[in-house]
C-alpha cells in the first residue's frame, strides 16, 4: 500500500461511515455499532500513518496532490507534519471514545442517535482534512466546512439554549473565517506579486515569506491570527466557548474543546510562525500578554462557575494560554510543550468532559451545588474523577505534566516574566480541579440531585439505604471501557512521552527556522 | 567561619551488582498501590498483606543496598543506574535515572523502615475501617513516591516525587473524605505545597536557562560557572519549595490541619518522612547552598522563626495530634537551621532527621493507641491518668518523650545538641541569636510536651465522668500487638539512635560524599562544653514549669479550656498566621473570583456580541435566533461570505 493513499483514505473513510450510519438512522443499535466499526477503522488507519511517517525526515509526508481549481492555483494537496500527525492521531482516537460514551445518549425530541453519529463522523472527516491540508485554500474550506457539522450538532443535539449557543458558536467562527479569508485571497495575490503567479501552496508560500514587505505580513498575518485566536479561544475572544461547552452534548464537547480550538493554536505555527516570521514576532508580546491574561483570568473564572460544563469550559481556557504562550516564546521545549499540550489537552479535557458527563447522568444536573459527597456512591466514578482532574492540575506522572513542564521551562529563557506569572496558573489549576472534587464528591452525601432522586427534593434520605443505592450507580461497564483508555495514555504519556515528542520535535526545530528563530539554550555537547 | 568552602563533588560512578536492580525499590511500592486500586474489592481480604509485603520487601532490598555499599571506599559510593529518557527535546535532556550514594540510601532505608512498621501497625489500626485496602494502595504509592523523590539524580525527577507525595498525602488525609474538615484539611495542603512548588518549578527553571541541565551530576559539577545572583536566586527558590512541603514559615499552615488523616499517616508523612523532604532537598543541594552565604543565612533565620513559632503555639493546643504536629513544625525548624549553616550543619540536619523520625513516629503511633482506646478522642482535657491504663503506650510514648526534649544520652540529647552547638558556633550575632532561638526553644518544647504528658498519662482521670462524642463511656484500654510492636521498635530506635549514629562520627563520615565533611567551629560565641549544660538546664526547667502548672495535685485541670490572657490566645489561634492568610490570599482571590464573573458576563460578552451583533447585520440577530430564524440567518450569512469570496476574485482576476 503506497503511503500516499493514507491521507485521503482517512479523509474519505468517516464520510462513507457518515453515510452508511445516516441510512440506518432508524435503528439505534446498528446505527451506532456501525458508527464505532468506522471510526476504529479509522483510528487503525492512522496507526498506519504513524508507522509511515519517518519523524527524521521530510518535512511534509505522506504527500498527495490532485488540481483542483487550476485556475487560480488551488490543489487538493494533503500531506503532514509531525504536529499534524499527532492532531490526526488525537482525532482517530477520541472519536471511538466519543462514540462509545454517546452511546445512550438522551437526545432531544424527535432526533436520532445515528444523526447524531452521522454528523460526529462527518465532523472528523473535516477535521482530519484541516490538519491534513498543505494547500492554504483548501484549509481555509476545511476550516470553515468544520462549522457546519459542529453547528448543528449543537443546535439540533444540544442542552436547552442550544440554539443561542449555536448561533454565537456561529457568528464568531465565520467572523474569523471571513477575516481570515481576506488574508487568505492576500496571500495568493502577494504571491502572484513574487512569483509571477499566484499560488496557494504552503510550502512555496514558506519560501517566499521572507520576500513579502514588513506590512504586508502584518496585515496578512493579523487576519489569520484573528480567526486562530478564535478557535483557540484567546481572552477577551473565549466567550463563545462556555456557551457552546455548556450546551453542546458532552461527546460534542470533547471534539469541540479538544479538537476542533487546536486548529486555532496549530494554525498559529503552520499558517503564522512559517508564513510570516517577522509579523509573529512584532506581534508576540500582544499574545504573550493575553496568554498570561488568558491562563489566570480563565483559572479565576474556572474556579468560580457554578456549572459543571462551563468549568471544563474555562479551564480549557486557562490551558489554552499554556499553549499560546509556549509557542510565541519561541523556543524549541516551549514550542514541543505547546505541541504536546494540544495532545494532552484534548486527552486530559477529554476525559474530564466525560467523567462531568456521567456525573450529570446520574445526577441530572449541571450545577456543582446539587451535588455532594457522592464518591460515597460511586467510588470508582469518584476516583477517574480525581485522576482527570490531576491529569487537568498538571500533576508530575500525568500526561499533562511533561507538557506543561516543557512550556515553562522552554519558555522561561526568553520570557522569564511572563513565566514565572504563568506558574501561579499551576496554583490556581490545583485551587479550581480541588474544589470540584470537593464540592462534587467529598462531604457527607447531599445536594437535590443526589438526595432528591430518591425521595423528592431535599428529602433526608438515608444514603445506605438500597432504592438510594440503585437510583446512583457505579461506572457501567461500557463507562469503563470508554474510560480506560483515556486512563492509559494519562499514565502512559506521563511516564514516557519519548515517542510523541520524537515525533513532534524535528517538525518544531523545521518551523522554528522558517520563523527564523533560534533557542536561546543550546546543548552544551554542541553535538547538536 | 570559612565562606569559600567548596566542596568537591564526588565523582558519579555507574552502579553495578545488586544496586542495578535499584529501581526495584520504587517499582514494588508502586505495583502494589495499583494492584489495590485496580482489583477493587476483590483484595479487600488479602490487600493490607500485600501493601505490607511489598514495602518489607523494599525495605530487605534496601538493606542489602546498604551493605553491598559499605564495602565499597567511600570514593565509590555515590553512583547511578539510568533507566530511560524522560523528557527529550533538543537541548533540555531530562533522564530518568536514580542517584545510590549515602545520603538517598539513608533516606531508604528511615522510608522503607519506618514504612515497613507503620504498615504493619495500620493493619491494626485500620481493621474496622471498610476502606483498609484502599488505605493501604495510598500508603504504598506514598512510599513509591518519596523513593523516587530521593533517588531521582535529577531536579525534575525530584519533582515528580515531590508532587506524588503531595498527592499522596492529599489522598490519605481527605482519607475520611465524608468529612468536610478532612476534605477541607487536605484541599489545604495541596495548595499550600503548589505555592512551594512554584519555587521548586522557578528554581529548576533557572537550572536549565543557565546551565541547559537538571541532572543532579551536571548542575553540582557546574553550579561554580553560575553569577552569584542566579545562585542565590536559585538557592531561594529551593527553599521556598522547602517551606512548602516541610511545613516551615510562611507556609506552615497547612501541617496541623492534616492531622485530620488516620494517625498512622501522621506518623509516616507528617512527621517522619514527607514533610522532612525539605531538610532532604537543601542538603541534596549542598554544592549549590554552599556557593551562597546569603542564602544559607535565609536558610537559617527561616528555620530559627519556624522552630519559635512551633513552640509557642504547641504551647497553647489541646488537641493531641496537633500539638506533635506543632512540635514536627519545631523540629523540622532545628533541621533546617541546621542545613542553613551549610558545611556545619548539612549532617547535623540530616541526623536530628533520622532520629526525630523515630521519636516522632512513636510519639504519633502512641497518640494513635491512645485515641484508639479512648473512642478516637482527641481533646487531652478529656484524658488523664491513662499510664495504668495503657502500661506499653505509657512507657514506649515515655521513652519518645524523653527523647525529644532532649533527655541526657537519648536519641535527640545527641541530634538537637549537636544543633544548638553549631548555630552557637556562628560568629558574631547570628551566635547569639540562632543559638539563643535554638536553646529557647528546647526550652519550650519541654514545656509543651511535659504539658502533655501530664495531661494525658497523669493525674486525674477526667474522660471517667465524661461521654465521648458518640455518646459512649470511655473504657480506655491497651492496642493490640500489631500497634504495640512498632511502637516498641520505634522506641528502641528513640533511646539508642543518637547513641549509635553519632558514636565516633558515624552518621556524617558515612555521609561524607554526599555532603561534604561536616566542620566544626573553632570558636564560637559561648563554650563549647557549656552547651549541653545550658540546654538540659533550660529544659528541665521547661519540664518544672509545666509541672507547676499542670501536675501539681492540687492543680485541677478543666475539661473545658479556660479563657486565657493575650499571649495564649494569639498562639491557640496559630499566631494569626491563617487569619493572615484568609486576608491576604484567600478573601483577595475570592473577591477577585467575583469581579471576573461579572466582567466575563457582562463586560467582555456583552462588547464583543454588540460588536459581533453589528457585524453580523442587525442588533437583533440573537433576539430572533432564540424565535426561529436562525437557519435563515445562518445561510444568508454563509451565503453573503460566498458573495464576497467571489467578487473578492472575480476583481482582482477578471
Amino acid at each position: 500500500m503506497s503511503s500516499a493513499i493514507l491521507l485521503p483514505a482517512l479523509l474519505l473513510l468517516p464520510l462513507v461511515g457518515a453515510v452508511v450510519v445516516a441510512l440506518l438512522r432508524n435503528n439505534d443499535r446498528l446505527a451506532r455499532l456501525s458508527a464505532l466499526g468506522f471510526s476504529l477503522a479509522e483510528l487503525v488507519l492512522a496507526v498506519f500513518a504513524w508507522i509511515a511517517f519517518d519523524a527524521g525526515g521530510a518535512r511534509l509526508q505522506l504527500t498527495t496532490s490532485v488540481e483542483w481549481i487550476p485556475q487560480f492555483g488551488v490543489n487538493f494537496a494533503l500531506g503532514v507534519d509531525g504536529i499534524a500527525l499527532v492532531m490526526i492521531a488525537l482525532i482517530a482516537f477520541l472519536v471511538p471514545v466519543v462514540i462509545g460514551a454517546s452511546w445512550e445518549e438522551k437526545l432531544p425530541e424527535g432526533r436520532t442517535l445515528g444523526g447524531f453519529l452521522s454528523l460526529i463522523l462527518v465532523m472528523e472527516t473535516f477535521m482530519v482534512g484541516v490538519f491534513a491540508a498543505t494547500d492554504v485554500f483548501l484549509f481555509y474550506v476545511f476550516f470553515e466546512a468544520m462549522l457546519i457539522p459542529a453547528y448543528f450538532l449543537i443546535g439540533r443535539f444540544g442542552g436547552p439554549r442550544r440554539t443561542y449557543a449555536a448561533m454565537k458558536f456561529f457568528l464568531y467562527s465565520l467572523l474569523g473565517g471571513l477575516i481570515m479569508l481576506a488574508s487568505v485571497i492576500g496571500v495568493y495575490v502577494t504571491s502572484a506579486d513574487v512569483l509571477g503567479k499566484g499560488t496557494f501552496e504552503w510550502a512555496k508560500l514558506v519560501e517566499i515569506s521572507k520576500d513579502l514587505s514588513p506590512t504586508a505580513q502584518f496585515w496578512l498575518f493579523l487576519g489569520f491570527f484573528v480567526a486562530f485566536a478564535i478557535k483557540a479561544p484567546l481572552v477577551p475572544l473565549h466567550t463563545w466557548l462556555p456557551d457552546s461547552a455548556a450546551e453542546a452534548p458532552v461527546g460534542v464537547g470533547v471534539l469541540l474543546v479538544g479538537v476542533l480550538d487546536k486548529v486555532g493554536t496549530f494554525g498559529f505555527l503552520r499558517y503564522g510562525l512559517s508564513l510570516f516570521p517577522e509579523a509573529s514576532k512584532q506581534l508576540a508580546p500582544l499574545v504573550l500578554v493575553l496568554a498570561v491574561i488568558g491562563i489566570l483570568y480563565g483559572a479565576f473564572l474556572a474556579f468560580g462557575q457554578s456549572d459543571m460544563k462551563r468549568f471544563v469550559a474555562f479551564t480549557s481556557i486557562a490551558h489554552f494560554g499554556f499553549i499560546a504562550l509556549g509557542i510565541f516564546a519561541f523556543s524549541s521545549q516551549s514550542i514541543s510543550g505547546s505541541v504536546l499540550y494540544m495532545v494532552n489537552h484534548g486527552i486530559s479535557t477529554g476525559m474530564l468532559f466525560l467523567v462531568v458527563g456521567m456525573v450529570m447522568a446520574r445526577g441530572g444536573s449541571r450545577k456543582f451545588s446539587d451535588y455532594g459527597g457522592m464518591a460515597k456512591l460511586t467510588p470508582v466514578l469518584g476516583g477517574l474523577f480525581l485522576v482527570a482532574g490531576l491529569s487537568s492540575l498538571a500533576l508530575p506522572g500525568t500526561n499533562s505534566f511533561v507538557s506543561e513542564f516543557l512550556v515553562l521551562v522552554g519558555s522561561f529563557p526568553n520570557e522569564p516574566v511572563f513565566t514565572i506569572i504563568a506558574s501561579v496558573g499551576m496554583v490556581l489549576a490545583a485551587l479550581y480541579v480541588l474544589r470540584a472534587y470537593q464540592q462534587v464528591m467529598q462531604g457527607p452525601v447531599r445536594g437535590t440531585a443526589l438526595v432528591g432522586l430518591a425521595g423528592g427534593p431535599g428529602s433526608a434520605t438515608d444514603p445506605e439505604s438500597e432504592t438510594f443505592k440503585s437510583k446512583i450507580a457505579d461506572l457501567s461497564r461500557r463507562e469503563l471501557i470508554v474510560l480506560a483508555p483515556l486512563v492509559a495514555l494519562v499514565i502512559g504519556l506521563g511516564v514516557y512521552p519519548k515517542p510523541v515528542l520524537d515525533v513532534i520535535t524535528p517538525s518544531v526545530t523545521a518551523t522554528m527556522t522558517e520563523a527564523g528563530v533560534t533557542d536561546p539554550v543550546v546543548s552544551q555537547e554542541g553535538n547538536k | 567561619m570559612t565562606s569559600t568552602y567548596l566542596a568537591e563533588p564526588a565523582k558519579v560512578l555507574a552502579a553495578q551488582g545488586i544496586a542495578q536492580y535499584a529501581w526495584l525499590l520504587i517499582v514494588l511500592p508502586l505495583l502494589g498501590a495499583a494492584i489495590l486500586l485496580i482489583s477493587g474489592r476483590r483484595s479487600d481480604r488479602w490487600g493490607h498483606l500485600l501493601g505490607s509485603a511489598m514495602v518489607i520487601a523494599a525495605f530487605g532490598y534496601g538493606l542489602a543496598l546498604f551493605f553491598s555499599v559499605i564495602g565499597l571506599d567511600p570514593e565509590q559510593r555515590v553512583r547511578e543506574v539510568s533507566l530511560f529518557s524522560w523528557i527529550p527535546v533538543e537541548a533540555l535532556k531530562v533522564d530518568f535515572g536514580l542517584r545510590l550514594d549515602p545520603l538517598s540510601i539513608t533516606f531508604v532505608l528511615l522510608i522503607t523502615g519506618v514504612g515497613s512498621l507503620i504498615h504493619i501497625y495500620s493493619i491494626g489500626y485500620m481493621s474496622h475501617d471498610e476502606n483498609r485496602r484502599k488505605f493501604f494502595a495510598y500508603l504504598n504509592l506514598f512510599v513509591g513516591a518519596m523513593l523516587i523523590l530521593v533517588l531521582g539524580n535529577s531536579f525534575v525527577t525530584l519533582y515528580l516525587g515531590w508532587e506524588g507525595v503531595g498527592l499522596a498525602s492529599y489522598l490519605l488525609i481527605s482519607f475520611w473524605q465524608h468529612k468536610p474538615s478532612a476534605a477541607e484539611a487536605a484541599k489545604k495542603a495541596f495548595l499550600m505545597n503548589r505555592v512551594g512548588d512554584i519555587g521548586l518549578a522557578v528554581a529548576i527553571f533557572l537550572m536549565f536557562a543557565n546551565l541547559g541541565t537538571t541532572q543532579y551530576t551536571e548542575v553540582f559539577e557546574r553550579a561554580g560557572e553560575l553569577s552569584g545572583g542566579v545562585v542565590l536566586a536559585i538557592a531561594l527558590m529551593l527553599l521556598l519549595g522547602a517551606c512548602g512541603k516541610s511545613g516551615q514559615f510562611p507556609l506552615q499552615a497547612w501541617l496541623p490541619d492534616a492531622m485530620e488523616g488516620p494517625t498512622p499517616v501522621s506518623a509516616l508523612i507528617h512527621a517522619a518522612t514527607m514533610v522532612t523532604a525539605g531538610v532532604y532537598l537543601i542538603a541534596r543541594s549542598n554544592p549549590i547552598y554552599d556557593l551562597t552565604p546569603d542564602g544559607r543565612l535565609v536558610v537559617t533565620i527561616i528555620g530559627a522563626l519556624t522552630l519559635l513559632i512551633g513552640c509557642v503555639i504547641g504551647c497553647a493546643y489541646d488537641d493531641f495530634k496537633k500539638v506533635l504536629a506543632y512540635s514536627t513544625v519545631s523540629q523540622i525548624g532545628y533541621m533546617i537551621l541546621a542545613v542553613g549553616l551549610g558545611p556545619f550543619g548539612y549532617a547535623l540536619g540530616i541526623m536530628h532527621l533520622l532520629t526525630h523520625g523515630f521519636f516522632k513516629a512513636g510519639l504519633f503511633l502512641g497518640a494513635g493507641s491512645v485515641m484508639h482506646g479512648m473512642n478516637d478522642e482527641g481533646n487531652i482535657r478529656r484524658m488523664g491518668g491513662l499510664a495504668r491504663k495503657m502500661p506499653i503506650t505509657f512507657v514506649t510514648w515515655g521513652l519518645g518523650y524523653l527523647a525529644l526534649i532532649g533527655f541526657p544520652f537519648l536519641s535527640g540529647y545527641y541530634s538537637k545538641d549537636a544543633i544548638i552547638e553549631a548555630a552557637f558556633g556562628q560568629e558574631g550575632w547570628r551566635g547569639w541569636v540562632f543559638g539563643g532561638a535554638a536553646l529557647f526553644g528546647a526550652a519550650l518544647t519541654a514545656f509543651y510536651m511535659t504539658r502533655l504528658m501530664l495531661l494525658v498519662f497523669f493525674g486525674e482521670k477526667r474522660w471517667e465522668k465524661l461521654k465521648s462524642a458518640d455518646g459512649r463511656d470511655y473504657s480506655p484500654h491497651e492496642s493490640p500487638k500489631s500497634m504495640t510492636v512498632p511502637m516498641i521498635v520505634l522506641a528502641f530506635g528513640s533511646v539508642f539512635a543518637g547513641f549509635l549514629l553519632s558514636n565516633g562520627g558515624l552518621l556524617s563520615n558515612w555521609l561524607t560524599p554526599s555532603l561534604g565533611t561536616l566542620e566544626t567551629a573553632e570558636h564560637g560565641v559561648i563554650p563549647h562544653a557549656l552547651v549541653p549544660l545550658l540546654t538540659v538546664a533550660l529544659s528541665a526547667l521547661g519540664a518544672l514549669v509545666a509541672w507547676v502548672i499542670f501536675g501539681r495535685k492540687s492543680v485541677r485541670v478543666p475539661v473545658e479550656r479556660p479563657a486565657a490572657s493575650w499571649p495564649v490566645r494569639a498562639a491557640r489561634a496559630d499566631l494569626y498566621t491563617n487569619a493572615l492568610n484568609d486576608w491576604l490570599v484567600v478573601k483577595p482571590s475570592l473577591l477577585l473570583t467575583r469581579a471576573f464573573l461579572v466582567v466575563d458576563n457582562k463586560g467582555v460578552d456583552g462588547i464583543v456580541m454588540g460588536t459581533a451583533s453589528v457585524l453580523g447585520g442587525g442588533s437583533g440577530v440573537l433576539r430572533r435566533t432564540q424565535t426561529g430564524f436562525v437557519r435563515s440567518y445562518a445561510l444568508s450569512m454563509l451565503g453573503g461570505s460566498v458573495l464576497v469570496i467571489a467578487a473578492m476574485l472575480v476583481v482582482r482576476f477578471a
